[in-house]
């Protein structure tokens, strides 16, 4: 018989990042990304097409109101395309960052019973607006038939690029508001103005370009999705981008990347004493 | 051979706020940051220099009145939260069951939450798929597989719960009180697939109020109390120190100083064999009534009659003997020892009903729901017939034959 592996719980010496771990239970990132998926859609009769309706429904009454009413400029492109592109990724963000910040207070009876890696439940949140993104994506495709929209092969990498910058964006503050919800439930009020706020200022609806006061750009670009929607944008505009913005807004996503999943990681074990 | 389980001086503290509302608010923080008064905090330690050691195979009951720490030592032992201090180390795969159903979610279907259910215990897909079938056999719910669990009974919940539960297999095994729900039947099913699986060399630690599950199931025990060890060792030498020590006196002692009837009684309590006092007793030890009474006269045709009621107050037998025969001390106390033999009264609460008199004329002295003593059952022969059927206060040993 081989000797079996040794476990220590210390009270004096806690352990940090454990991979191995999480690696060990990847299965749960799987089963909790399913369950929401399967539960979000349950009893409804259009199903999995609300993932498709929401963002259409959106993209029409933003087109009537900016594109057509206001006239904001659309980086040359139809403003539909435009508008929709931005949205794709701000849907995973807004509705990934509700989620996971909500995870760990909805799941507070699993917490509380039954011991795996904490991290899974806010980062599982996030995979499920993964699913609604590819989702909404394919009514993007449609989109740009429809309107016959130029691609440049650079969709390729840039695309892929841009949904990993938008997880990664979303991962870190969504941990944040997790473990911060856990014990003080005010932050479940918090969020939706953040979101809200947020929102107008990642260039969704409007282009950056649009803004005339350069310092109010550098405020706008320390948005952690902006860099995502620039680069999602880039084959279909080919303009040039600002790189700068574009590192000002990496910068800022991975610090908060950093700053939640620290944050989480020095609270989780607690968690099951406040929830 | 080396422990599987090390725990060392383990400790859990917890800070109880005195301040109203459930949670942590924000506002309430900061104003207690910025008053630089703390909320009023005090430290309760739910768990105190606890250490034990636990041996491959060994199957250990953790036993303890209400709050006396057995769930946080579990919770601790499962990482689900962390000890304040003390360390523990663990050689094997420990899954914990706090809870049958952990995750069971309404609006999924049997199948589908057997899946999620078994990957949150710690059960690999592949492993599920492969005792899919077993599962499903075993908590018999397979018409409704595909049937959104909200639409089962509370009791086909709890079947499928623990059927999933039943097929974990750990090299420690975490319990607590989980099998203390669902019907009869069911749970003899899981204790012997419980019994089976403490054969098969596993380790369970297993925390029940039911005395008879831990004595049946377990060889050892621990007790503890107020976060602490009190005692631990046999399983039938821990939960006997457990149902002394929940006993508090029971007996009854006569106040009124003035009392001038023919007979009276004087005091009368329960004393186990070795006629130590005692008020709770094992299904398989003799009860001991030990009746003190006076005697201001002697009198013809006395008879001290001594019946059992049960925890409605119901009599639910009596003996009784004639003290003619008996030399009876005039003005000074008498004796009177009436012993119940083992294995009469089943499982439960009961008192005692106590008269001194002449049958059918006169009662000197009539004492109603005195004494009042519990009857457990430690994982004596009984057990079998635990919480099956309700087979009545007592159980007789009648003579069978069949042919």
């Amino acid at each position: 018989m081989t000797e079996p592996e040794e476990h220590t719980i210390d009270s004096s010496h806690r352990g940090f990042f454990n991979w191995k771990e999480l690696w060990l239970y990847r299965e749960l990132f799987y089963f909790f990304t399913w369950r929401d998926i399967k539960i979000k859609y349950k009893q409804t009769v259009l199903g999995f097409l609300w993932a498709i309706l929401q963002p259409l429904l959106m993209m029409i009454i933003f087109t009537l109101f900016f594109g057509r009413v206001l006239n904001v400029p659309s980086q040359n492109i139809p403003y539909p395309v435009f508008v929709l592109s931005g949205l794709l990724l701000w849907n995973l963000f807004s509705t990934g960052l509700t989620n996971s910040a909500n995870s760990m207070v909805s799941n507070s009876t699993i917490i509380k019973k039954i011991y795996f890696p904490r991290l899974i439940v806010p980062t599982s949140s996030i995979l499920v607006s993964l699913f609604d993104f590819l989702m909404a994506f394919a009514l993007f495709i449609l989109l740009l038939i429809y309107y016959q929209q130029p691609v440049g092969w650079n969709a390729l990498l840039y695309w892929p690029l841009a949904l990993w910058i938008s997880v990664i964006a979303t991962l870190g503050p969504g941990c944040l508001l997790a473990a911060l919800n856990v014990k003080y439930r005010d932050f479940r009020y918090v969020i939706p103005f953040l979101i809200q706020i947020l929102f107008f200022l990642t260039p969704i609806i409007y282009p950056v370009s649009m803004l005339k006061y350069p310092l109010l750009q550098y405020v706008l670009v320390m948005s952690p999705m902006y860099a995502a929607v620039e680069l999602f944008r880039f084959p279909l505009t080919s303009e040039e981008m600002n790189l700068t913005f574009l590192f000002i807004s990496l910068a800022s996503g991975f610090l908060f990347l950093i700053l939640g999943i620290l944050y989480f990681k020095r609270t989780e074990d607690f968690f099951a004493d406040f929830a | 051979m080396k422990p599987i389980l090390e725990i060392q001086d383990v400790g859990k503290k917890y800070r109880i706020q005195h301040m109203a509302g459930g949670y942590l608010s924000l506002r309430e923080r900061m104003l207690s940051t910025l008053k630089f008064a703390r909320n009023e905090v005090e430290d309760f330690w739910a768990l105190k220099d606890v250490s034990f050691n636990v041996q491959p195979g060994e199957s250990i009951g953790i036993i303890g009145r209400n709050g006396a720490g057995k769930s946080t030592l579990l919770k601790i032992l499962s990482k689900i939260t962390p000890p304040t201090t003390g360390k523990i180390i663990s050689r094997g795969r420990i899954a914990s069951l706090l809870e049958v159903g952990t995750g069971f979610h309404p609006e999924l279907t049997g199948r589908e939450n057997v899946f999620l259910n078994g990957s949150l215990l710690g059960m690999k897909r592949k492993e599920i798929e492969a005792q899919f079938d077993e599962i499903v056999d075993f908590s018999g719910v397979e018409k409704f597989l595909d049937t959104p669990l909200k639409h089962y009974s509370s009791g086909m919940q709890l079947r499928l719960a623990f059927a999933v539960a039943a097929f974990l297999e750990p090299e420690i095994l975490i319990i607590d009180e989980v099998l203390a729900v669902g019907d009869a039947e069911f749970q003899k099913k899981c204790l012997g697939k419980m019994e089976n699986v403490s054969k098969s060399g596993r380790t369970i630690l297993f925390v029940s109020h039911q005395l008879g599950m831990v004595g049946q199931l377990c060889k050892t025990a621990i007790l503890l109390d107020k976060g602490e060890i009190l005692t631990q060792g046999k399983v039938d030498v821990v939960i006997n120190q457990y149902t002394q020590y929940l006993s508090n006196g029971n007996e009854y002692v006569n106040q009124d100083a003035t009392q001038k009837t023919a007979y009276f009684f004087q005091s009368i309590k329960s004393l186990s064999s070795n006629l130590k006092a005692v008020s709770a007793f094992a299904h398989n030890e003799e009860i001991v009534l030990e009746i003190n009474f006076m005697a201001m006269q002697r009198l013809k045709n006395t008879h001290l009659l001594v019946a059992i009621n049960n925890k409605n107050g119901q009599r639910i037998f009596s003996s009784d003997i004639s003290l003619d025969d008996y030399d009876i001390k005039v003005n000074a106390v008498n004796f009177a020892y009436v012993t119940l033999p083992a294995e009469t009264i089943t499982p439960g609460n009961y008192s005692f009903f106590t008269a001194i008199h002449s049958p059918n004329a006169i009662g000197y002295d009539v004492k109603d729901n005195v004494c009042p003593i519990s009857v457990y059952d430690n994982g004596s022969a009984f057990t079998q017939y635990e919480n099956k059927w309700f087979y009545g206060d007592v159980f007789v040993k009648c003579s069978w034959r069949i042919k």
